[in-house]
């Protein structure tokens, strides 16, 4: 029987499955059920200063193809928060808290008073005015918040980056170089839906993040990019919603992979993700460890373009 | 969910086949009530799960406007042949609606807080006049606390209860958690809103009630 219990991103876990950021994670109640479920860690809901009520609706819209949301961080603020954290581990899985905050100093304040068991610093929501991606956007910005939470605390620290730039290998540099201890890619691309009936926007915040299938294919390549010139793990999340998407985003470099929006189909697609998962690695006779990063080594054996980068020294730029 | 432009998308029940009664009782209800002819909105759904007809009698005890998905579902029973009663509350006799739908169905008991029309006092103060053994299946709607005085008063039959809650609802696909009701993590939004009165005397109905920001406030309607 091949085992998928490992270190993923400094956490010790008994499967790389995990719950993502955003999804039935502002109770504790419903990170318990996703760990008992089967999930090998959750994700909280990001967590912020103060309480947020978020935008008003609708904040999501049904697509063909995935689904668009713009939430606007509800949330109850950290000090409320650590309850909800201690109802979790009663999943028995580690519980990872992401934050947010408008600077370092607020990330930082936030990191200091709860203790989860990591973080992930949310450097990537796209429809949150001065959070998120307006911050995670900039390597300095990612390096130094990075760097200040670090400091803070003695347990992991994930970054999780946004597709929304030109580029996302850099973001992951930055993280790195902040001393995270793992990436977590990707969060929802910009997208918009309009009401044909009346020309309106429909999402409330006009515009939000799309998730769902239709974004795989480009969470799969970011991965792979990040992968391949990053030496910490990177942790694929985007469009996952079967055992054989899962396969694809380990082969694509991942360490593990977190689940979203395929959620809405029920807490069962943990373990549907999970046996498929053991009997793929049981039918090919491989190992977790095995099939990581398998496309890279496909790549070297044809001969394919590798997105390895050489970094220009940017301080130089102008020289 | 209703999509009122501009405004907010709320959850709804249909009070009949094409049709929603709305109470003002906030931004996006006011804005609802001030549409005019011609006006739209925007509907996403069905969601979630309804109320499911059991059995050839059953009660209704619905409050407020709250009583207005009851009528509707009287009528689908009445339809097939099931027996209906109802008892139904309001805070006068100025607040009462539908009460010639409830009339058509069969027997109706009525009360109303200030006393001006029917029993005075609250909905569960009707039950003296029933005897809970007759019916098959109970349906309730209404504010958070009368429902949860009816259910503590009738644990005996909570399994036969079936109650349409409300909760802050956002994505209402079973996704973002904004509805989920400690401690087991019901998502209202697709395993209700409609749920057995056994599964919300172990939950945190009639406790308390998430705010919008998923911090815990009261649960007054």
């Amino acid at each position: 029987m091949q085992s998928l219990e490992g270190i993923v991103g400094g956490l010790k876990i008994r499967n790389p499955v995990m719950l993502a950021a955003g999804i039935l994670g502002s109770s504790g109640g419903s990170l318990r059920r996703a760990a008992q479920a089967g999930a090998g860690c959750v994700v909280t809901k990001s967590v912020g200063a103060r309480p947020r009520d978020g935008h008003p609706g609708p904040t999501v819209v049904q697509l063909n193809c995935g689904l668009l949301n713009a939430m606007g961080l509800p949330n109850p603020g950290y000090k409320e928060f650590q309850e909800e954290i201690d109802i979790a581990r009663i999943g028995g899985v580690p519980v990872v808290a992401s934050i947010f905050g408008a600077d370092k100093e607020e990330f930082r304040e936030i990191a200091s008073f709860i203790t989860p068991d990591a973080f992930e610093l949310n450097l990537s929501c796209p429809h949150a005015k001065c959070y998120g991606a307006e911050l995670g956007i900039y390597p300095d910005l990612v390096e130094t918040i990075t760097e200040s939470v670090k400091n803070e605390v003695n347990v992991p620290v994930w970054v999780k980056l946004t597709p929304n730039t030109s580029d996302i290998i850099g973001l992951g540099i930055a993280a790195q170089s902040g001393g995270a201890d793992a990436v977590v890619a990707i969060n929802t691309l910009k997208a918009m839906a309009i009401d044909i009936e009346t020309g309106t926007p429909i999402l409330a915040n006009t515009f939000g993040g799309l998730s769902g299938p239709a974004i795989k294919p480009v969470a799969l390549k970011c991965v792979y990019d990040l992968s391949l010139n990053l030496d910490i793990p990177v942790i694929g999340v985007g469009g996952i919603s079967t055992w054989e998407d899962a396969v694809e985003m380990i082969m694509a470099g991942a360490q593990g992979v977190q689940i979203g929006t395929a959620l809405y189909k029920g807490y069962e697609v943990f373990q549907d993700i999970i046996n498929g998962l053991l009997c793929y690695l049981e039918k090919k006779s491989i190992t977790l460890e095995q099939l990581k990063g398998w496309a890279w080594r496909q790549c070297e054996t044809h001969s394919y373009q590798n997105p390895r980068v050489t970094r220009r020294d940017t301080t130089n730029k102008n020289a | 969910m209703v999509w009122i432009r501009g405004i907010d998308e709320i959850p709804m029940s249909f009070s009949n086949l094409n049709e929603i009664t709305v109470s003002a009782v906030g931004q996006a209800t006011q804005s609802l009530i001030s549409l005019k002819p011609g006006d739209g909105i925007g509907l996403r759904g069905p969601m979630g799960r309804g109320f499911v007809l059991k059995g050839d009698n059953i009660l209704l005890i619905g409050g407020g406007v709250g009583v207005a998905p009851l009528a509707f579902l009287g009528e689908q029973a009445q339809s097939i042949g099931i027996g209906v009663t109802s008892l139904i509350g309001f805070r006068s006799s100025r607040d009462i609606i539908l009460y010639h739908r409830f009339e058509a169905l069969g027997p109706v008991i009525i009360t109303s807080d200030d006393g001006s029309t029917g029993i005075c006092g609250r909905v569960a103060k009707g039950l003296k006049e029933l005897d809970l053994d007759d019916f098959s299946q109970i349906y309730l709607c209404g504010p958070e606390l009368m429902m949860c005085d009816i259910i503590s008063r009738t644990e005996r039959y909570a399994d036969r209860i079936q109650a349409s809650i409300n909760r802050y609802l956002k994505c209402a696909i079973g996704i973002c958690g904004s509805c989920c009701l400690d401690p087991e993590g019901i998502k209202v939004c697709v395993e209700g809103p409609v749920l057995t009165a056994s599964r919300l005397l172990q939950s945190e109905f009639g406790k308390y009630r998430r705010r919008s920001s998923g911090s815990r406030g009261p649960c007054r309607d």
